[in-house]
């Protein structure tokens, strides 16, 4: 397999010659449904997002908080599976070359099989995977059909991380380091937790990988100032909120892209 | 038998550290300081202390002649874990975890809980050290097991009421480890079962494996000799893994661990996850689970709360892969007749997840002949379940 350039590090790569971050917006497959998913994600991108985390709903997301629990519980309802968020994939790369991370937890994963996951998310293209609770530890096995496959694998950092787990992270990861802010699950936060700057810091010791910061960034204000300390920022929930309070409503996918045309012009202040 | 799980908490292919990046610290240092004290005599010395003192052990291993004699095979034993101080194994575990947790200097506990006994047995040990202590239970488990929930409270505990998911004890582990993520520089999460992340599996079965020491010791005094068989109830599989764990490397006794068969296994509405599942990952480990086939966790079922979870240990996975133990499972009908045949045999009201164990005895006691001997975990007494048994037997209290 000839190696692919890696999207996801050439999308940092020209926003930092534009003296730019990268804004990562993460959202649902399949909340409120799969047709406003793929619209959103077409307006997303022209609001200004540069990467799109695409969650792959879980019965039990242990490191969740209860807005996107409750959203992944919308799109299971709509019987959203892994081999059906694959197929999305492939559909929106009809239309967009936005790169593309799903972001889920492992059993999903694993009871689809590794080797065919690997596959069919190249096949689709998907340039990227999250797995939340997969530590380098126990991650050998999906690295490998991942590496073959020339897609990339995203560890996370966290507070907790000494310098040990930052080196091998920095040695496993690819694609970006995705550090998570605080200690607790995903959720909009009034305040931004301290320490970032330090903590990117400090990890850039060890990785020329660029850094994205998520968890707890809630709006414009604070989008701009975590763009300032790292290379990406990573919002979430905040986003799931505009998505559930409209997902009745017939604007979902302007409501959606005009909070992310929000943060992005935060993040260029 | 090889020693196991491996340094990476590996047994065979089950087992393992599954979570998230954040907590990889906090269970490794757990494991650094869980493998200092274990040989440290001072902890050895209070843990024993405690445990004799405290918990009321060692525990004895009965010889329930009445029942032996209405069934008509095999003699059965019953080494009497109700009889431990809180009326459950559970406590061997939490007191072996809190005096760590001291010495760890983590000021808060947390914990799961579904039949609500490792919560009265955690909340117990955090009362007597004078710990921070709050306990997650699903809003099911609560209205089943409120006995429970209130002796919690009385022994100062916080109980959380889980409302997410199936409301049982599989989502009250999401939350204590929701909890653990975000309080984990001064919070020891006590986990109540073999599972989990390494090390927490190796670890619960070591503080439990007291019972098989024990009923080893106790079987030759009475008999002269290893027991045919052991048997014992399995949800994640403390109890089982206790009284199993020092008896492996004796091939000659069998080995039966009972999971609960619901409404059976073909109605799907079950928690037999070793008998009715596959190999997947949840709550740190890897090994047999009940889900679909995209791998989202199945709704479980049984009469029983304390066996009312969709995993097993790692541990029980590798067991039976290799057929050193065999898993089975019965019904909520069938607990519900050994919970009967128990009290009005030998006045003693077990849990209805102990129940599961008794009732599998009796029938293999039938086939085995007078020879022969068997030993059941009696896990936990029965006190608990009376509301949930009355309404099954359509009683009014």
């Amino acid at each position: 397999m000839k190696k692919r350039e890696s999207r996801l590090t050439g999308v940092f790569e020209s926003l930092k010659q534009r003296g730019q971050k990268a804004l990562i917006t993460f959202i649902t497959a399949g909340d409120p449904d799969m047709k406003r998913t793929g619209e959103i994600i077409l307006e997303l991108e022209r609001a200004g997002s540069d990467i799109i985390e695409l969650g792959i709903p879980f019965s039990d997301p242990m490191a969740d908080g209860p807005t996107i629990q409750a959203s992944y519980d919308r799109a299971l309802k709509n019987n959203v599976t892994i081999a059906s968020v694959l197929a999305f994939v492939k559909d929106v790369r009809k239309k967009s070359d936005i790169p593309i991370v799903l972001f889920g937890y492992y059993n999903p994963v694993f009871a689809y099989g590794l080797r065919k996951f690997a596959k069919n998310a190249r096949l689709a293209g998907v340039d990227g995977v999250l797995v939340v609770d997969l530590p380098p530890e126990e991650a050998g096995e999906l690295e490998k059909e991942l590496k073959t496959e020339g897609v990339d694998l995203i560890y996370l950092l966290t507070p907790t991380s000494d310098a040990r787990r930052m080196k091998l992270v920095s040695r496993r990861g690819s694609g970006f380091i995705y550090y998570v802010s605080l200690t607790g699950v995903t959720g909009a936060r009034k305040k931004l937790p301290g320490g970032i700057a330090r903590f990117v810091r400090q990890a850039r010791a060890f990785t020329d990988l660029p850094v994205g910061v998520g968890f707890g960034i809630s709006n414009p204000r604070q989008a701009g100032m975590v763009a300032r300390q790292a290379d990406g920022v990573v919002v979430g929930s905040a986003i799931i909120n505009v998505i559930e309070r409209y997902k009745n409503k017939k604007d979902i996918v302007k409501r959606v892209g005009r909070f992310a045309a929000q943060l992005k012009r935060g993040m260029s202040v | 038998m090889k020693k196991l799980p491996n340094r990476s908490g590996h047994f065979g292919k089950y087992g393992g550290r599954y979570i998230s990046e954040t907590l990889m610290p906090a269970v490794l240092d757990l494991d650094e300081a869980y493998r200092r004290f274990k040989r440290d005599p001072e902890f050895k010395a209070e843990l024993n202390h405690y445990l004799r003192e405290y918990a009321g052990r060692p525990t004895p291993l009965y010889f329930a002649e009445r029942l032996t004699e209405k069934v008509g095979g095999a003699k059965i034993y019953l080494k009497r874990e109700d009889l431990c101080h809180t009326g459950a194994h559970k406590i061997n575990n939490t007191i072996g975890q809190v005096l760590l947790a001291r010495r760890m200097r983590k000021t808060r506990i947390i914990a799961e809980t579904g039949a609500g006994q490792h919560g009265v047995a955690t909340a117990t040990v955090a009362a007597m050290f004078g710990l921070d202590c709050e306990i997650y239970m699903g809003t099911k488990d609560i209205t089943r097991q409120s006995p429970n929930v209130f002796r919690m409270k009385l022994l100062g505990a916080k109980v959380h009421p889980v409302s997410s998911g199936s409301r049982t004890l599989k989502d009250a582990m999401n939350e204590a480890l929701r909890d653990w993520v975000t309080n984990v520089y001064n919070t020891f999460y006590i986990i109540g079962s073999v599972a989990g992340p390494h090390p927490y599996p190796m670890m619960v079965r070591d503080f439990q494996s007291v019972i098989g020491l024990e009923t080893k010791r106790q079987i030759k005094t009475e008999e002269g000799r290893l027991p045919n068989l052991l048997v014992a109830c399995v949800g994640g599989g403390s109890n089982a893994m206790g009284l199993f764990y020092p008896f492996l490397d004796d091939k000659r006794v069998k080995m039966v661990g009972v999971e609960a068969g619901g409404l059976g296994l073909k109605t799907g509405s079950h928690a037999a996850s070793i008998c009715g599942g596959k190999v997947g990952v949840l709550h740190g480990a890897k090994s047999y689970l009940l889900q679909d086939r995209w791998g989202q966790i199945k709704h479980t079922h049984s009469i029983s709360a304390g066996l009312d979870y969709p995993g097993v240990g790692p541990e029980h996975s590798f067991l039976h892969d290799i057929g050193r133990v065999t898993y089975t499972s019965v019904t909520d009908r069938e607990a519900l007749n050994g919970f009967m045949v128990l009290s009005q045999s030998e006045g003693i009201i077990p849990a209805l997840e102990s129940s599961h164990a008794v009732v599998y005895a009796i029938n293999a006691a039938k086939k085995l002949g007078r020879r022969k001997t068997i030993v059941v975990n009696l896990s936990g007494r029965g006190d608990k379940d009376l509301d949930t048994v009355s309404k099954a037997l359509g009683y009014k209290l």
